[in-house]
């Protein structure tokens, strides 16, 4: 059994890690002493005569005070990481990114030239996340239609998309490579395959690609994802493989639900 | 019918045993040992019912996308047209699971069976204080059985929106393509919820008033403690249920839009209203449990349980803060960060009693006689297994940890260490144990415990590896895996699970041999062959109807056992005479003399 948990690629979530090993190892303690202990009551008192013992109250009180001891200082330090994590911290330069999630894609909306979100010049992917490495990202999350989740494992971060709310979430990518965005909610027959590849990109790369997009993005700037559709870019990464013979009408973005 | 009246103690009973027919006796009867035993075979069938799903399940897992051998062929095209599953039918699976084992199986195994049967033998009654209503409780649970089980074979297919439904993916058929099973999952809700409640009333009235002279409070055995807090929680608890369920069917067939955003309503109204029962469930699934723990490990070792009140304050500790820890479950839907702290403080205090509770049945066991039969080794691996879901679920009470594991397999197999190697091995202990009085004749030892070693390793070796597929970052419901790349490597895993799970299906089999041979052609029991002290014991096996010719009156607690001053036994049951024995001094007033304290009215 591999107890660990795979790679933390995101600066800032390792006290997430953290926590866990924490809790690794006083369950660890806490369950070999009741495991011995009672693997070892089972095989050193049998054929005897029992004791005749109604109870203790100095046991009690131990092993009552121990575990509560224990729990609330697990709570009060998860407490600390948890408001860190959920509070609305993202730094200001944080690099913002749209997403609506709905059956079963996630559509990805960039900000433009203007690094602002809600303009004219935004542009839309769909399953298509391109984000810089080394710089907060700040998430907002919507939905069309039911409960999805952003689920990013390597980066430790989930958070649900509710519809008639916009939910939050904020992380950074201490390293490049490809990733993948899953969906953690049940969200319908397809949820299997709501995933969108994520790219965690150099820096210059990164921005070099976003120029270039956010221009052809101010040329057509009437496709803004906040007023209409989005368009079918060029880049729109197809996530969908085959499906098991599931009764789908072919479109893309809406209609897989009759 | 049976006028058995509740006479005054000493009073005989003449006529326990006069004639009824076939259909007042075993069908429609009023009996609360009858009702019991039928609430046992129909959720053991449910039981069964719900393995198939999800051998079904695990079929899909280990191989995606591969036609289901042997029954593959027998599907409808709307479920897997070849053999090969669809995601709807997947998601219908999932549902379906979660639906059948806690509300059709491990529910009324723990209370339907068990709070039934208990109850008025435990407390020295002739029966429950409203026994018709006792019969409606079962065949209303019947129906919703039969109601739940009708979603596989309507249009659309069962529902499939998760166990929880979730709004608004439940609330509106365009999400699921499922309209009807989605509606006959909320009317065989309602249904169930008007059993529990019935069931409920009933096993409160009858422990406040109908307990035999002398049985006060804390002589109760704990069994009864936990069947009568588990009651409490459930009246509580499943109104909430039924209240969001009938919303959720109006939002389904009448248009309103109570969990629907696009009529203004609120899609987290349904989790906070789900959890705000669901929650207080998984307590009404573990204390009767802990109860049924607390008796056969007590007359396995021998031995006085250890801390009682403890024990008892414990339970009560655990269904009261069992109220306020309902947003555990909604970590990650975007509450108030302040908010989710509250309530992890809340869940992790909750760990506390259930501490308590474990090393108090450490104390039992120590320096004990330990008798390793069936129901004494299922008590024991019950503690051994509860141990690891309690504390797995620390993992997932801490917030910035929930982060990840939140909607992995690590709740997965949380859930099932709790329900199964908690809640199932407590069942399988109970019957092993109340088999010889249910039936009046025993189940075989020696497969008992072949039966117990088998599902005590194929269980770990299905759902200890789920710990690590979670930890790997797999979703749960996923109906094929194949599609993230991060996945791949935990294939091996998962279909080793599946193997497991075959297995520990497949020993369940021998269980059902054991059961079916034990009740037709098992040994003829004593009275009292595991040497208990607890009333029921004192009446033959099989109690008859009526259960007692003089109703009991009641000396001691529940657990004198191997008192030094019981010198040719190491039992002393509830209604011995006390000039046996001198009380030890945390007994109640009125222990030991004469003069017996009468318990509340009858
Ligand atoms: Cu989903
Ligand atoms: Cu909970």
């Amino acid at each position: 059994m591999d107890w660990t948990l795979p790679p933390n690629l995101a600066a800032g979530r390792m006290a997430i890690d953290e926590t866990y090993y924490i809790i690794l190892v006083l369950t660890a303690i806490a369950f070999v002493l009741v495991e011995a202990g009672i693997l070892w009551f089972m095989f050193r008192y049998r054929n005897r005569e029992a004791d005749y013992v109604h109870g203790n109250n100095t046991a009690e009180i131990i092993w009552t005070a121990i575990p509560a001891i224990a729990m609330v200082w697990l709570g009060i330090h998860s407490g600390g990481i948890w408001s860190e994590i959920k509070g609305d911290s993202a730094p200001d330069d944080a690099f913002e990114l749209g997403v609506t999630a709905r059956q079963f894609e996630w559509m990805i909306t960039y900000p433009g030239a203007d690094s602002e979100l809600g303009t004219a010049d935004d542009f839309t992917l769909r399953n298509d996340v391109r984000i810089p490495v080394d710089r907060a990202v700040s998430v907002k999350l919507h939905t069309e239609d039911v409960i999805h989740s952003f689920f990013l494992p390597f980066m430790r971060v989930k958070q649900d998309a509710v519809p008639g709310m916009t939910t939050r979430t904020w992380f950074e990518a201490a390293e490049t490579g490809d990733f993948q965005l899953a969906c953690a909610e049940l969200c319908g027959l397809g949820h299997y395959r709501m995933s969108a590849s994520v790219a965690v990109l150099p820096a210059d790369s990164f921005s070099t690609w976003y120029q270039t997009r956010a221009k052809e993005a101010a040329a057509e700037a009437d496709s803004s994802f906040w007023t209409e559709t989005p368009p079918n870019t060029p880049e729109t990464v197809s996530g969908l493989p085959d499906d098991y013979g599931t009764a789908e009408s072919g479109g893309e973005g809406s209609g897989e639900h009759q | 019918m049976a006028t058995v009246t509740t006479e005054a103690a000493g009073t005989p009973v003449t006529d326990v045993e006069h004639e009824q027919s076939f259909l007042r006796k075993y069908v429609f009867s009023t009996d609360h040992k009858v009702i019991g035993v039928q609430f046992l075979i129909t959720s053991l069938l449910f039981l069964l019912f719900g393995g198939l799903l999800a051998l079904l399940i695990r079929w899909q897992i280990a191989a995606p996308g591969e036609p289901i051998p042997l029954i593959g062929g027998l599907f409808p095209e709307a479920m897997a047209p070849s053999g090969i599953m669809l995601p709807e039918f997947y998601n219908s699976l999932v549902t379906m699971h979660g639906t059948f084992m806690v509300f059709f199986a491990i529910m009324p195994l723990l209370v339907g069976v068990f709070a039934n049967f208990l109850i008025p033998l435990q407390i020295g009654a002739r029966d429950m204080a409203f026994p018709r209503l006792n019969m409606a409780s079962f065949w209303l649970a019947f129906a919703a059985g039969l109601i739940m089980l009708a979603g596989f074979l309507v249009e659309g297919g069962a529902a499939g929106a998760g166990w929880t439904s979730y709004a608004p993916l439940s609330a509106n058929p365009e999400y699921t393509g499922v309209s009807l099973g989605q509606q006959l999952w909320c009317v065989s809700l309602v249904v169930l919820g008007l059993s529990s409640i019935a069931g409920s009333v009933n096993y409160i009235t009858t422990v406040i008033n109908n307990r035999a002279e002398g049985m006060t409070w804390f002589r109760l055995p704990l069994s009864v403690w936990s069947l009568f807090i588990t009651a409490i929680l459930a009246l509580l608890a499943l109104p909430i249920l039924s209240g969001a369920v009938i919303m959720l069917l109006f939002d389904q067939t009448l248009g309103t839009q109570f969990f629907l955003q696009s009529g203004g309503g609120q899609p987290l109204l349904w989790q906070h209203l789900f959890w705000f029962f669901g929650h207080p469930e998984v307590y009404i699934l573990i204390l009767p449990a802990m109860g049924i723990a607390s008796e056969v490990i007590a007359n396995g070792s021998r031995k006085p349980i250890f801390g009682y009140k403890s024990m008892v304050f414990a339970m009560v500790a655990i269904s009261f803060l069992g109220f306020i820890v309902w947003g555990h479950h909604m970590f990650q839907s975007g509450m108030n960060p302040t908010l989710g702290t509250s309530f992890m403080i809340s869940t992790l205090v909750i760990a506390v009693p259930s501490a308590i509770k474990t090393f108090n049945w450490m104390g039992t066991m120590w320096r004990g006689n330990i008798q390793l039969r069936t129901s004494n080794l299922f008590g024991i691996g019950f503690v051994m297994l509860f141990v690891i879901g309690g504390l797995s679920g620390i993992y997932m009470a801490s917030t910035p940890v929930d982060v990840y594991i939140h909607d992995t397999y690590y709740i997965v197999a949380h859930i099932h260490y709790v329900l199964f190697g908690g809640s199932l091995f407590a069942i399988f202990a109970g019957i092993y144990y109340w088999f010889p009085k249910m039936f009046g004749r025993m189940m075989s030892e020696t497969v008992g415990k072949i039966h117990f070693a088998l599902t005590f390793v194929f269980f770990n070796l299905a759902f200890l590896p789920m710990h690590e597929v979670g930890l790997g970052g797999m979703m749960r419901r996923i109906y094929d895996a194949s599609n993230y790349q991060y996945l791949q490597d935990m294939q091996g895993l998962n279909e080793f699970i599946s193997w497991s799970a075959l297995g520990l299906f497949l020993v369940g089999l021998i269980f059902a041999g054991n059961f079916i041979y034990g009740m037709l052609w098992g040994e003829e029991a004593e009275a009292n062959p595991w040497n208990a002290n607890t009333l029921e014991w004192q009446t033959p096996s099989p109690a008859k109807h009526g259960n007692w010719v003089t109703l009991p009156t009641v000396y001691h607690g529940a657990y004198e056992y191997s008192h030094p001053e019981v010198s040719d036994k190491d039992w002393l049951a509830q209604n011995e005479r006390p000039e046996v024995v001198t009380p030890y001094e945390g007994e109640p007033e009125g222990a030991g003399s004469t003069d017996v304290a009468p318990a509340g009215a009858g």
